[in-house]
């Protein structure tokens, strides 16, 4: 019953003209940017963050939220058309997708992610709807202590999903700790770390960093690669599926939902790992599983309803929680305070306009991006064409207007221009951005939480492990850190990420 | 020899050192603020202690190197990022000096120089376009406080 109060307060906040709009707005533009080439999610969100905030805290959110699942959306059509995916979660619709384009059936392609996608957004936010609230009441009982494990538990997390080497993963969470630290001391209000510059003094923006990272350190990337040819499919004639097709997506639909929507709310790369995991179990259960990787249906349907669905159950940790687990939430939730809106558990119930609003809207813009994407399919086909010499100085205009206007300081341009570098060095070792940038949000809330949890225990450590839902999370986060260095389990990690 | 021509080019070693450098500089910058106790952390308590785990993870990583080197690191374009943080940092020093439109003109000239496909012919008519167009949809619909003309013509 609370749940239908619930989503008809959602309703009511969602369902006005004004929001309507910029749920359809910011599906428009996330879209049309993620479509882009070598633009992913995270790049698309951090690159109109500044421009939300003019809205009011709801509206933004739903903007902000349409702008996700529309980048995200938009970089399978471009992994589709162009075999160039946006981010790491499309690469294995590549696999399938381009093969199937190649073949001539781009526009069922098409249309079978859109379904997917839009199938596995509406089962999400169900599953959002039942299980965020009753997360949150849990959450409203927690203490210093539960928050410091849980966030211990969500760094663990993101390590385990990180690609490549464990070791590298924690020493980029460390770094991102770090650097989240510099900055005035809440508690003696000494300044940590700002070797004087004024404009450290609030600490180091995230949006400066992660446009840095995710902006500029890839334009570099994409520069290098820039000499690769590659072949556009420009023609699509069918967009309708056949019956043959619908009978095959059915059930990789069904098995991706259900895979993303419980992988999503995993700390550490949803998004990412759904749609892999979606693709090797679907080469294991389809009839047609031998298909797969030379354009068959089951390979575009999957993965497809698997991101789309752990994109969306990703924002249950972040809206009851408050705790980040992808990038994209991460800045949400820099979003969320720079609008003032503490993230955590109580959001729900002080501002319950909000916490259902953005449910709702969630399934609105799945519902948008259905009638909206398969009609304007040829204008992203021609925006997939665009040259990428011509493309990137304008994402370049937008990064740096974007930074300097935040708050309006070249501190932050320059220091984006700087997170760019090491972007682009972090990329060429290895290192993955992802779990340094979620560090970097945890950092000061960790050392609060840690703090405190010492105050209450009188310095004794043990409190971690004496209070039962404490110990519980640590728990569960040793055996992910110890399941992930198990010789068995490490090379089935390796084999899970080696698409790329 | 050759093994450790393998262990220079080691992307690991790379990391590590990185790592390495970074722990130094937090538990050496630490020094000057009070450590505190467990039980009323100082504020060099967090850092100093994430610190010395960090300058503990690259020894390690850059240990390893010398035992089995791993992946090489691929070459580096160091002409890409030089341009790329070069038009980034003019935008920035120049904005309120030359105003939004003549940065973004040189953002956009100096960052579309890293493209190996380069020419005036159509990166002049870029630089204008979207120089005239961020002023019109930042500065006069949006109403972003940004100097059209900068401060040298008395903007």
């Amino acid at each position: 019953m609370e749940i239908l109060t619930g989503l008809a307060t959602g309703f009511q906040a969602a369902f006005t003209p004004m929001n309507l709009l910029y749920c359809l707005i910011g599906v428009f533009i996330g879209t049309l940017i993620g479509v882009l080439p070598g633009l992913g999610p995270a790049a698309t969100v951090a690159m109109l963050m500044p421009a939300s905030f003019v809205l009011p805290p709801v509206s933004s959110l739903i903007m902000l939220a349409g702008i996700y699942y529309g980048a995200q959306y938009g970089g399978s059509t471009t992994s589709i058309l162009v075999n160039l995916p946006g981010e790491a979660s499309s690469i294995v619709t590549t696999l399938d997708g381009y093969q199937m384009a190649l073949q001539g059936r781009a526009g069922v392609a098409l249309a079978t992610a859109a379904i997917g996608s839009f199938f596995a957004g509406t089962f999400a936010t169900v599953v959002i709807a039942f299980f965020a609230p009753p997360l949150a009441k849990v959450a409203l009982k927690f203490g210093a202590p539960e928050y410091f494990s849980l966030m211990v538990l969500g760094l663990i997390a993101s390590i385990v999903l990180a690609r490549g080497s464990l070791l590298k993963a924690i020493g980029m969470i460390i770094l991102g700790l770090l650097l989240g630290i510099i900055g005035t001391d809440v508690n003696s209000g000494v300044q940590r770390y700002t070797f004087g510059f004024r404009e450290l003094m609030d600490g180091i923006g995230f949006v400066p960093v992660a446009m840095g990272m995710f902006g500029l350190g890839e334009i570099i990337l994409n520069l290098e690669r820039e000499g690769v040819a590659r072949r556009v499919i420009k023609e699509i004639k069918n967009l309708m599926p056949t019956r043959e097709d619908w009978k095959r997506m059915v059930a990789p639909i069904l098995r991706g939902t259900a895979l993303g929507s419980f992988l999503g709310i995993l700390p550490g790369g949803g998004a990412l790992l759904s749609s892999f995991a979606a693709y090797s179990v679907e080469k294991k259960m389809s009839k047609h599983g031998d298909e797969l990787g030379r354009g068959a249906i089951e390979g575009v349907a999957a993965p497809e309803s698997a991101n789309n669905a752990g994109a969306q159950t990703s924002f249950i940790p972040m809206l009851t929680l408050g705790i980040p687990t992808s990038p994209v939430m991460a800045l949400m939730i820099g979003a969320m305070v720079i609008q003032g809106v503490q993230p955590g558990p109580s959001v729900m119930t002080e501002q319950p306009a909000l916490f259902w609003g953005v449910i709702v809207s969630m399934w609105m813009g799945n519902f948008f991006l259905l009638i909206l994407n398969l009609p304007m399919i040829g204008l992203w086909v021609r925006l997939c064409m665009v040259p990428y010499h011509l493309l990137y100085p304008a994402i370049l205009v937008f990064c740096a207007i974007g930074v300097f206007t935040l708050s309006n300081s070249e501190f932050d341009v320059y220091l984006m221009a700087i997170f760019g570098i090491l972007g682009y060095i972090f990329a060429k070792l290895d290192c993955e951005p992802a779990p340094m940038l979620l560090a970097l949000i945890l950092g000061p809330m960790m050392e609060e939480h840690l703090r405190r949890a010492l105050v209450i225990s009188r310095g004794d450590p043990m409190i971690f492990l004496t209070r039962p839902i404490s110990l519980g999370i640590l728990i569960v986060a040793a055996i992910a850190l110890v399941v992930a260095v198990l010789p068995a389990i490490r090379i089935k990690r390796e084999e899970a990420f080696k698409g790329d | 020899m050759k093994n450790l021509r393998g262990t220079l080019s080691s992307k690991d070693l790379w990391s590590g050192l990185i790592f390495f450098f970074f722990g130094v500089v937090f538990v050496y910058f630490g020094r000057n603020y009070q450590m505190g106790t467990a039980m009323r952390m100082g504020p060099a308590y967090f850092p100093t202690l994430l610190g010395a785990l960090l300058t503990f993870v690259g020894i390690i990583l850059m240990a390893k190197t010398f035992i089995k080197p791993g992946d090489k690191v691929e070459s580096m374009r160091y002409s890409k990022v030089i341009y790329i943080t070069l038009a980034n940092l003019f935008f920035a020093f120049m904005l309120r000096r030359i105003g939004v439109v003549l940065s973004i003109v040189l953002l956009v000239l100096i960052g579309a120089y890293a493209s190996q496909k380069f020419k005036w012919s159509y990166a002049m008519p870029l630089a204008l376009g979207l120089a005239i167009g961020s002023a019109i949809i930042f500065v006069l619909l949006l109403h972003l406080p940004l100097p059209i003309l900068g401060q040298w013509f008395g903007g």
